[in-house]
């Protein structure tokens, strides 16, 4: 990584990521003029409006101020994590966003770990079995799960699991490590479905072409322990596009959770957007959507850095452009 | 262990399967589809119910004769609910996925042949749609702006498009160098008649069946939107609509839930597997056609 190209391509990289947050923080900051009535209406929520509550809020969030005055000042309280208070609890913003961020982590923990502990032993199963009835079933099976969006899969896991056969809870967070895992369970298998059936073909897809190398072929004439070709051989390269999909991945479970949420009525990040939404809440809105801003960019980033490390030929080429 | 130390050949399924006759999965695909359009088309014609006739006195009644899925707590028909439900899943969907194709083709194809300043112009404003996770996007932006399916709609082929116009330029890269377009431009041809009426038809096949995915990704991003309230408007029959109705009536009629739940999940999946099956058959000639 010593490279001056690698340093470019970085710098590059870093200069453009700025740009895109700057762009985004101000269409973010339009919303509290683009959403239907008066930025003071807006702010004011249910709160009466009388001239001296007007004034104040027009003091507050500085809107007694010149247009672009008003963008840096807000960008400037961004910077420090502050987008005001909620209009309909009066909490600050970042307040709201701490208390639900630790539920929503542990529900896309939990999703996570289902999508690679099922998607990845299946598809190398499905590899492994080409060409027969078991491959084309799980085939099937991911075609499905990704066909099928979560608030519908959520239902219908709701129905079965839980009203139906009662094994796991309807509702509710569960207390302590176990309870927490029972109670999400449902959630967690409804939110990872999607990306596990991504992973699940990737898998499949590259181990597929890993198992048709000469190199796999020898080592099975040599004699080489079948689980050793798995895991050693095909695992290890067809992990590549995996790891490069997982940026994509990290995208869903993030749409995945406002639904996810709102159908288990769980009290997480993406249930405070809806809620937001619902309320005509902007600031709270404007505080979610610049966190998700920030999470997009950052994890384009890092993608661009594991195919960085993956094929170093594409900075080269980016430096030399 | 031992089937694929011998074959000398790649691996690929029966030359039968190739080119022939589609699977049987393939046909329902199509089959589903076909069922899907005519309900769209119908409408609250081929419903046995006016879907949003209300009756008191029938709510949240079982399925029966009369009611096959029974009721919701307005005592309406969720069978016809259903069948009417199909017209908001098609129209979007297919709006968003030609929309999206044609914007993409178009600034595909110009950055694929032009090259240079056009081309990294096309495609760093495409890269950075690319970024953006559509559905949460259209969440907060339609949330926020309002405006319902439509403006969901315009704001889903805007985002869907970058994806068809990378496709799309990078198989008219392929074929730029290939001779027919050399003789083209020697006899003089313009380049409009060159890119659209000479290379397009060849990457066509790629576009449509990218379309064809798109498609099932944006029945399942406006029926999400219709889910959480900031899609089609309230009382509409909608599947997504239909399904966050749902949620409180599980236990008294779960047919309210999973009659419009299956259909929604059955329909994409069958869109996605005729995607597929396109899909491959075009990249199995090889090339692009």
């Amino acid at each position: 990584m010593s490279h001056p190209h690698f340093a470019r391509f970085i710098g590059r990289r870093l200069v453009a990521m700025a740009a895109v947050l700057v762009a985004m923080s101000f269409v973010i900051f339009l919303f509290l003029y683009l959403a239907p009535g008066s930025p003071e209406q807006i702010l004011l929520g249910p709160r009466e409006a009388t001239p001296e509550s007007v004034a104040a809020i027009r003091h507050e969030y500085h809107l007694d101020q010149p247009f672009l005055t008003q963008y840096f000042l807000w960008a400037k309280n961004a910077l420090r994590l502050d987008f005001g208070r909620s209009i309909i609890t009066h909490e600050s913003v970042s307040h709201e966003i701490v208390q639900r961020f630790r539920f929503s982590i542990q529900l896309a923990g939990l999703a996570f770990g289902f999508v690679l502990l099922v998607g990845v032993p299946l598809g190398l199963f499905a590899a492994s079995k080409r060409r027969t009835s078991v491959d084309r079933s799980i085939v099937a099976f991911s075609v499905a799960g990704i066909s099928a969006p979560a608030f519908a899969t959520g239902l219908l896991l709701l129905y079965l699991f839980a009203v139906k056969l009662a094994w796991f809870p309807v509702f509710g967070q569960g207390s302590g490590f176990f309870g927490r895992i029972w109670h999400l369970a449902l959630p967690a298998i409804a939110l990872g479905l999607t990306a596990m059936g991504l992973i699940l073909r990737l898998t499949r897809a590259g181990a597929a072409t890993v198992f048709d190398q000469d190199y796999v072929a020898f080592a099975r004439a040599r004699g080489v322990p079948r689980r050793r070709i798995l895991v050693a051989y095909v695992l290890r390269n067809a992990l590549i596009p995996i790891v490069t999909a997982s940026g994509l991945i990290l995208a869903y479970l993030i749409a995945g959770a406002v639904l996810v949420e709102t159908t288990f009525a769980l009290p997480g990040l993406g249930s405070l957007l809806v809620e937001a939404i619902t309320n005509k809440d902007i600031p709270v809105v404007q505080g979610l959507a610049m966190l998700i801003a920030l999470t997009v960019v950052f994890i384009n980033l890092v993608t661009d850095l594991v195919y960085l490390a993956i094929d170093p030929r594409i900075a080269f080429e980016a430096a030399h452009a | 262990m031992s089937e694929a130390v011998v074959s000398p050949l790649p691996a690929g399924p029966p030359a039968s399967t190739r080119r022939g006759r589609p699977s049987l999965l393939v046909i329902g695909a199509f089959v589903v589809v076909g069922v899907v359009t005519v309900c769209a088309i119908g409408g609250a014609a081929v419903a046995p119910h006016d879907p949003s006739a209300q009756n008191l006195l029938v709510t949240l009644t079982k399925p029966s004769m009369s009611h096959p899925f029974g009721t919701d707590d307005l005592g309406r028909d969720i069978f016809s609910r259903t069948i009417a439900g199909a017209r908001t899943a098609i129209i979007g969907p297919l709006i968003i996925a030609l929309g999206a194709m044609l914007i993409g083709n178009f600034f595909g194809l110009l950055a694929g042949y032009y090259g240079g300043p056009v081309d990294s112009t096309i495609m760093r404003i495409a890269d950075f749609l690319f970024a953006l996770p559509a559905l949460l996007v259209a969440i907060v932006v339609v949330g926020v702006l309002g405006g319902g399916y439509y403006r969901a709609v315009i704001l889903l082929v805007l985002l869907f498009c970058p994806l068809d116009a990378r496709l799309v330029r990078a198989a008219t890269l392929e074929q730029r160098g290939r001779a027919y377009v050399e003789a083209a431009r020697t006899l003089g041809l313009s380049r409009r008649r060159i890119i659209f009426h000479h290379i397009w038809p060849n990457v066509l096949p790629v576009a449509i069946a990218n379309a064809t995915l798109a498609f099932a990704y944006a029945l399942v991003s406006l029926s999400a939107l219709s889910f959480l309230g900031i899609g089609v408007g309230p009382g509409t029959a909608d599947w997504g609509r239909m399904l966050s109705d749902s949620r409180t009536l599980l236990f008294e009629n779960p047919a309210t839930a999973l009659a419009p739940g299956i259909a929604l999940v059955i329909t994409a999946a069958a869109v996605n597997v005729i995607g597929d099956w396109l899909y491959e058959r075009v990249s199995d000639s090889g090339r692009v056609r």
